[in-house]
This record gives structure tokens, sequence and C-alpha cells, in this order.
């Protein structure tokens, strides 16, 4: 990975679970010190100016490992990528020098107006190096190499003529950016698209995972009475999920893990137990082994 | 033929007029259409942006009820929906909007809760700057007072309002408990500030 360009030094994130931060806990955190793996921030709720976000970041930043997770770049779309937007990550980026730094495979805006969600893309060639042309302004203009993170998808593109995970690993290959595997997300699209989600693991480019996602989800039905599920990140992580979190970290071992619990936020101590569980299954995984060739 | 920005232009204007057909080409898993597929979509962009302006303005939320803020958000987002990815920003036109919005006419204040409101969110995230307490005057003297040019704290905001606003807002947050208010006792205005790390929002005598 290329040294930031800040003068703060990133700190690294270890393999270890984090949970995503909240304002609800900031108070907690400061005052109470958990030992907790890392936390995660989402870029665009530092967007601003000054305040209590920005001292209260600073303080958690001066104790624990960070990483950034933009929410809002807009990687998927055909148009240009917003260059103040990016400009404002940067300058996040020096500011806080997280240890990674991760984007979705989605679009949110159209034509000046932010859409507000993580819009699915295509799979096709087109696609491809539109995409491929954006990671590489964003880890140009950053300096760092950034993750990308497979989405939640509730529909299928009829000209779609990659795999989702060919595409991915496409993506990475083109323009050496990491990736962040969002393990409820390759669940959700899974049953979304009816595709098997041990097989979606399987095909999946795991030597270029540098983080993990895990959240819950919300299961609905459509029109036809299929699953439909949400992914809502407002509960628990399914039973199913935790089992394929297992699978993945026998196969590359134990690697940051992030819980994303962003709405019905709960009290502290129900997060930290996710963060626990994820940590006992990779601690469970190192025992039991077979393990990432690096890492041995 | 640029087949991805048709695809996302389509499927914008679909996301955002619930009226519109379904784009053609965008599939559930047996290749067909989906309308309850593509609705999770829709919804999501409008449930965000009615939580974030909830999160925004919680005295107007707790006036006006679950239900018709939600309806007042929805038309606010047809009107001005965000123009950038920072919802914290979100809401600079929700004062006016409510203003203009007929089914609140009966609710006259609420414009105010919502400067208020608006004022409140400015200064929480206003850049910082150090403010001067009166030991800053003491090495300066008199003779040089003229020269002094004092400039607002960044963070600071004042809210003119002909009603009592202030006591409804402060009656509508946090742990605050409603309670009759005179409507005609007369105005109130708010100067709200944040010097350090918490936002005041004072009565202005």
């Amino acid at each position: 990975m290329p040294p930031a360009l800040s003068s703060t030094l990133p700190r690294a994130i270890p393999p270890r679970a984090g949970v995503g931060l909240k304002p609800q806990h900031y108070s907690t955190i400061i005052e109470t010190k958990p030992d907790i793996g890392f936390f995660e921030a989402h870029a665009e709720n530092y967007m601003c100016a000054g305040g209590p976000p920005h001292r209260y970041l600073g303080a958690i930043r001066e104790h624990y490992p960070l990483s950034l997770h933009g929410v809002g770049l807009s990687i998927g779309a055909d148009r240009p990528l917003n260059r103040d937007h990016l400009a404002r990550l940067k300058s996040l980026n020096e500011r806080y020098a997280p240890g990674l730094f991760s984007e979705h495979l989605a679009w949110s805006t159209h034509d000046g107006a932010f859409l507000n969600d993580l819009l699915p893309v295509p799979y096709t060639e087109e696609t491809l190096a539109r995409v491929c042309e954006h990671i590489d302004e964003v880890q140009d203009a950053l300096g760092r190499q950034m993750l990308l993170e497979n989405p939640s998808t509730y529909i299928a593109f009829a000209e779609s003529d990659y795999a989702e995970t060919g595409f991915i690993a496409e993506v990475a290959r083109r323009t050496g950016c990491g990736l962040l595997l969002d393990v409820n997300n390759v669940y959700v699209a899974s049953t979304n698209q009816e595709w098997d989600p041990i097989a979606y693991i399987e095909a999946y480019p795991l030597a270029s995972v540098q983080e993990i996602h895990l959240a819950g989800y919300a299961r609905e039905a459509d029109e036809k009475g299929r699953s439909l599920l949400i992914d809502t990140h407002d509960r628990p992580v399914d039973e199913i999920v935790w089992d394929l979190f297992a699978r993945v970290v026998a196969r590359i071992g134990p690697t940051p893990t992030l819980i994303e619990w962003d709405a019905a936020v709960p009290a502290w101590p129900t997060l930290k137990a996710e963060a626990e569980r994820a940590e006992a299954i990779m601690l469970a995984g190192e025992r039991e082994g077979p393990r990432r060739a690096a890492s041995c | 033929m640029r087949r991805l920005a048709e695809r996302q232009r389509d499927f914008a204007a679909a996301l955002l007029d619930a009226g519109r057909p379904l784009p053609k080409g965008i599939v559930g898993p047996d290749g067909e259409p989906s309308a309850k597929r593509f609705a999770v979509y829709r919804n999501n962009v409008i449930v965000g942006l009615i939580e974030a302006l909830g999160d925004a303005f919680p005295a107007v939320r707790r006036i006006v009820g679950e239900d018709f803020f939600r309806e007042m958000a929805r038309a606010y987002f047809v009107r001005e929906p965000p123009s950038s990815p920072i919802l914290l920003d979100y809401g600079d036109k929700f004062a006016d909007f409510v203003d203009g919005f007929a089914p609140a006419a009966g609710l006259p204040y609420l414009r105010d809760v919502a400067r208020i409101e608006r004022a409140w969110r400015e200064a929480y995230h206003a850049s910082e700057a150090e403010p001067l307490d009166a030991a800053a005057f003491a090495a300066i003297g008199p003779d040089r007072y003229p020269e002094l040019r004092l400039l607002f704290h960044p963070s600071a905001r004042v809210v003119r309002s002909s009603f009592p606003a202030v006591t409804i807002w402060r009656m509508n947050v946090a742990d605050g408990v409603p309670a009759p208010v005179d409507l005609a006792a007369g105005g109130e205005d708010a100067f709200v500030v944040r010097p350090r790390a918490v936002v005041e929002a004072r009565l202005i005598p």
C-alpha cells in the first residue's frame, strides 16, 4: 500500500472485530475505553466544519485504530465522480489517517440529485470500464489503496454478462483495489438472486479481502411469495450469516471484521457482544485452521 | 450506445416517480419484472430521507406527530430532493417549506420552531473558534477600542419569532414536557451558539 499523504501515519486495523461508530455510543466509548479491535466511521457523517462529531472522532482515533467507510461517492455512476466530494474524502483521510478506506460498488447520484441509497449496476464491460476508471481516480486522489464492498441487491439487470463475483474479481485485478467482503450482503443478494451463497464465497477473490462486514437483515416476500431480504442493519447478525462468516474465516484466517448496526441502534453491551462473537469465531477458526497461507 | 447512462437515467426517473412504469430489463431471479423488488429502492430512498429530516427536526416531528411528519417530509423531498451526499446538510429549506405547507397552516409557529432547529443543527456542525471572555480585553487599553473588530462566533445564529417559539421548542425536545402556551403572549428571539462542545439556545431578552 502506498504511504498516506498525511503526516499522521495510518494505524493498521488489526485482524479483530470492530463496530460501526454511532453518536449514541460516543460517551460510553470515551469514558470506559472498551476493549475492541477498531471503530469504523461513515465518512459523510464527518463532512462538517467542526463540532462534537470531530471532537469525539479525534478522541476515539487517539485510542483505537480507525477505518473510514464512504457511502456517497457513487463509484458505479456513469457520470464523472463529484470532485468536491472526492476532495472532502481526501481531507478526511489526511485528517484521521484511517487504517482502511472503503466504498461501495454502487451509484447514488444522478443529474445532481443524491438518491440516498446504494443502487445496483449492471455487470457489463461498459460498467466495468467505468467503475475501474473511477476507482483509479479515487486511489490517485487519496494516494492510497481503497477497498470495494460487494452490494446487497434486490433486482438484476437483464443485460448483465458477468457474474457478480467475476465482475468484482476483474475490478480488483485491473485497479489493484482491495476488497471489503460484506457477508450479510452475500446472503441478502444470494437469496434475492437465487444464488448459492457458499458457491458465491468459493468464487469470490478472497485473496484480495482486507475487511469483512456483518449486519442484520429483514425478511420480506415479493409478489410471487419468494423471499426478499432487505439489508436493514437494524438487528443482530443472523445465524446463517455467522455460519458463512465462519466459512470465510476458515479460508482466509482472522480478518478485520466490522459489526454494522446503523438503525434501531442498540445499547453498547449488545453491540459489543456481537463483536465478541465475531472474535470468538475468528479464534476458533485459528485453532482449527486451515488458514491463509500468508499468515502461517 | 452508452447503455449505462440510459439505465441510470431511467432507473433514477422511476425511483423518484412511483407513477412511472418499471424500466425494462430490471428483473427478479426468474428474469421477469418485479415491481415489489424495485420498490425496495424507492422505499429506501424516501425512508432514509424522512429519518434524516426527523433527526434534524425532532421538535417539529414531535409537535405534528409521526404520521403527519412523514407526509410533510415526503412532500419536502418531492420539492427539494437532496443535492449532496452529505445528509447533515439536508433540510436547509425545510423551515420555509413548512411555512407554505397548507396542512400545517393551523400551526403558524411551526416554521419558527423549524428555524430554531435548523440553527441548532448548523451551530452543532460549525467551525471551531475560541470564544473571547472578558479577560481577553484586559490587556487592551480603552484608547484602542475603536480599532477592535469583533466577529460573531462561527456557530452563532439568531432566530426571531413573533410567537413564543423558544418556549415551544424547549417543551418539545429531549425531556421537555409540552404544556399549554399562550400564542398571543408575544414573540421570542433565540440566540443559538456553540461556544465549545455544547449548543446553547438562549432567549434574547
